[in-house]
């Protein structure tokens, strides 16, 4: 299976070497899409880990035994359709692919499922149309 | 030969037999029929641009106070309104940032709230903070003023655009290795992204190239309401290369639009923020142009295939103001959401809602089709030579 989420790394973790161990000893595979760790020293990531049901189980087993908190990433960008006004400007900008401008309607559709959470979108609008939500 | 004039037209419209189709839906007619069979059969067809339009802006009359002001300072929700004018009166442009607003100090500065947020939260009917401020005079002692206010209680409001509708606009690229922030969007390095700002074949000033209909007095959709075209605008040059069927090859013709804010839509006036860049506003408006003669609905006709647009560079040509393009591709690629530039295939995306503009047009068209909006003849059209319009830079 194969997932997108955000992980929140408290301060006291923060420097353990978490991926190495979900590839080594989960067998799975994980795709760093954004990481930052804040004058606090908490770390945040989304990432997207995939693999078999077991591992990826397990996999996240030890990261919630180790401190580290899961969230869901489906409710992260928020597109407010009625601030919307579909001039297209943030289908260039969008490097995912999740914001894009339908031919020939010429109308903007946002597919949440391939959102990385960049959040370059956010200030490209310049309607103000997408929000971050956590 | 075909022959209306407006009076015609509008008895036709006031019958309820008035035939309006959309620019959009006048090309398919053309291509299935033939332009004369279509003239005989169409009597308006309505153009329609939806797009950010930065020398936007309202002329307010604020009332008068007791003890009366003379408001040399005026402020709506912090962002200053321009009051070099008799008491009360003062022009909110749509560019115009919040006094607070750090500007580009941190680039790319966010530009979150400016002068045309302010008209887009008055139109939606919400209350906004008026503060004003004056010296004092014997006739107006006054000398401030702290007010919550809504549209409703200002006196007069009128919506006042000196340059809106550009007939054409350059398509911008970026040529250097940083990302370039602008009013024509986020532009990446090395023409990561190529981004333009017309509604092309639905836009008014490519459906009527040489303004046979278009002058002072058409009476248009304007920001949800109705308004009028009130002279030519700003910047209008109609004096440029053109294709051999009109079309301008670059910006040319401008209009300066007006009308009363009270009657229009915060959902067709939009503030909108530009990264690094600055506030604007976008406005919708829907021009019917009127079927005159078979060549009129020709133009009317022209279609993406058929109009050109310059493509620019943003990190040099522009800002230096060298005049130079790196090439022409038709507004039918652009919307294509790819354009090739040399070898180079270049995204595209556009800052104008093409969207908006197709159901402003098909909004007009029901209004003209009801009976509820009848042609004007303008009293001059747009000036066709630029003898008249002195178009040159400063240095």
């Amino acid at each position: 299976m194969k997932q997108k989420m955000v992980l929140y790394f408290p301060s006291t973790v923060t420097e353990q070497p978490f991926t190495y161990y979900l590839i080594k000893d989960y067998n799975l595979m994980v795709n760093i899409l954004k990481a930052n760790i804040n004058p606090r020293k908490e770390g945040r990531a989304v990432v997207e880990i995939s693999g078999e049901k077991k591992d990826f189980l397990a996999g996240l087993d030890f990261l919630q035994s180790r401190g580290v908190k899961i969230f869901p990433l489906e409710q992260e960008i928020v597109w407010v359709e009625e601030r919307c006004t579909h001039c297209g400007a943030c289908s260039v900008i969008c490097p995912a692919g999740a914001l894009v401008l339908e031919r020939p309607e010429m109308t903007v559709k946002f597919h949440n499922d391939k959102c990385i959470v960049c959040e370059h979108c956010i200030k490209a609008c310049p309607s103000r149309a997408m929000e971050a939500r956590y | 030969m075909v022959k209306r004039t407006y009076e015609e037209i509008n008895a036709k419209i006031r019958a309820g037999e008035a035939v309006v189709v959309t620019a959009e839906e006048v090309i398919s007619m053309v291509r299935e029929k033939g332009v004369e069979e279509t003239a005989v059969t169409v009597d308006v067809v309505t153009t329609a641009t939806f797009g950010p339009m930065c020398s936007s802006g309202v002329f307010f009359n604020l009332g008068h106070t007791k003890p009366r002001m003379k408001m040399s300072r005026v402020f709506l929700n912090g962002v200053e309104a321009y009051a070099g004018l008799a008491a009360v009166d003062a022009y909110l442009g749509a560019t115009q940032v919040s006094e607070t607003d750090p500007g580009n100090k941190a680039f790319p500065g966010e530009f979150n709230y400016g002068g045309g947020h302010v008209i887009e939260e008055l139109v939606e009917g919400k209350e906004v903070l008026l503060e004003a401020v004056a010296y004092g005079t014997d006739c107006y002692p006054r000398k401030k003023l702290e007010k919550m206010i809504r549209l409703e209680d200002i006196p007069q409001a009128i919506l006042f655009n000196p340059r809106n509708a550009y007939q054409n606009y350059n398509v911008a690229v970026n040529l250097s290795d940083r990302t370039l922030y602008t009013y024509m969007g986020i532009l990446k390095p090395n023409m990561g992204n190529a981004n333009y700002s017309t509604s092309g074949q639905l836009s008014p000033l490519f459906n009527d190239p040489f303004y046979r209909t278009i002058g002072m007095g058409t009476k248009i959709f304007l920001g949800g309401g109705v308004g009028y075209v009130s002279w030519y605008g700003t910047q209008h040059h109609p004096d440029v290369l053109r294709g051999e069927n009109g079309v301008p090859l670059s910006p040319a013709g401008t209009l300066a639009v007006m009308g009363d804010l009270k009657q229009m839509s915060s959902r067709w006036l939009r503030g909108v923020s530009f990264l690094g860049y600055g506030a604007s506003l976008m406005v919708g408006i829907g021009i019917p142009i009127p079927v005159l003669d078979e060549e009129m609905l020709k133009y009317t006709a022209v279609s993406d295939e058929e109009i050109f647009a310059p493509v620019v560079d943003y990190s040099e040509a522009y800002p230096q103001n060298l005049g130079e393009t790196i090439g022409q591709v038709s507004y039918a690629q652009l919307k294509s959401g790819e354009i090739t530039i040399g070898d180079r295939v270049v995204p595209t995306a556009p800052l104008s809602s093409y969207h908006g503009a197709r159901e402003i047009a098909m909004i007009l068209k029901e209004w003209i089709k009801n009976g509820e909006f009848l042609l004007t003849k303008p009293v001059f059209t747009l000036p066709l030579s630029g003898e008249k319009i002195n178009f040159k830079g400063l240095a």
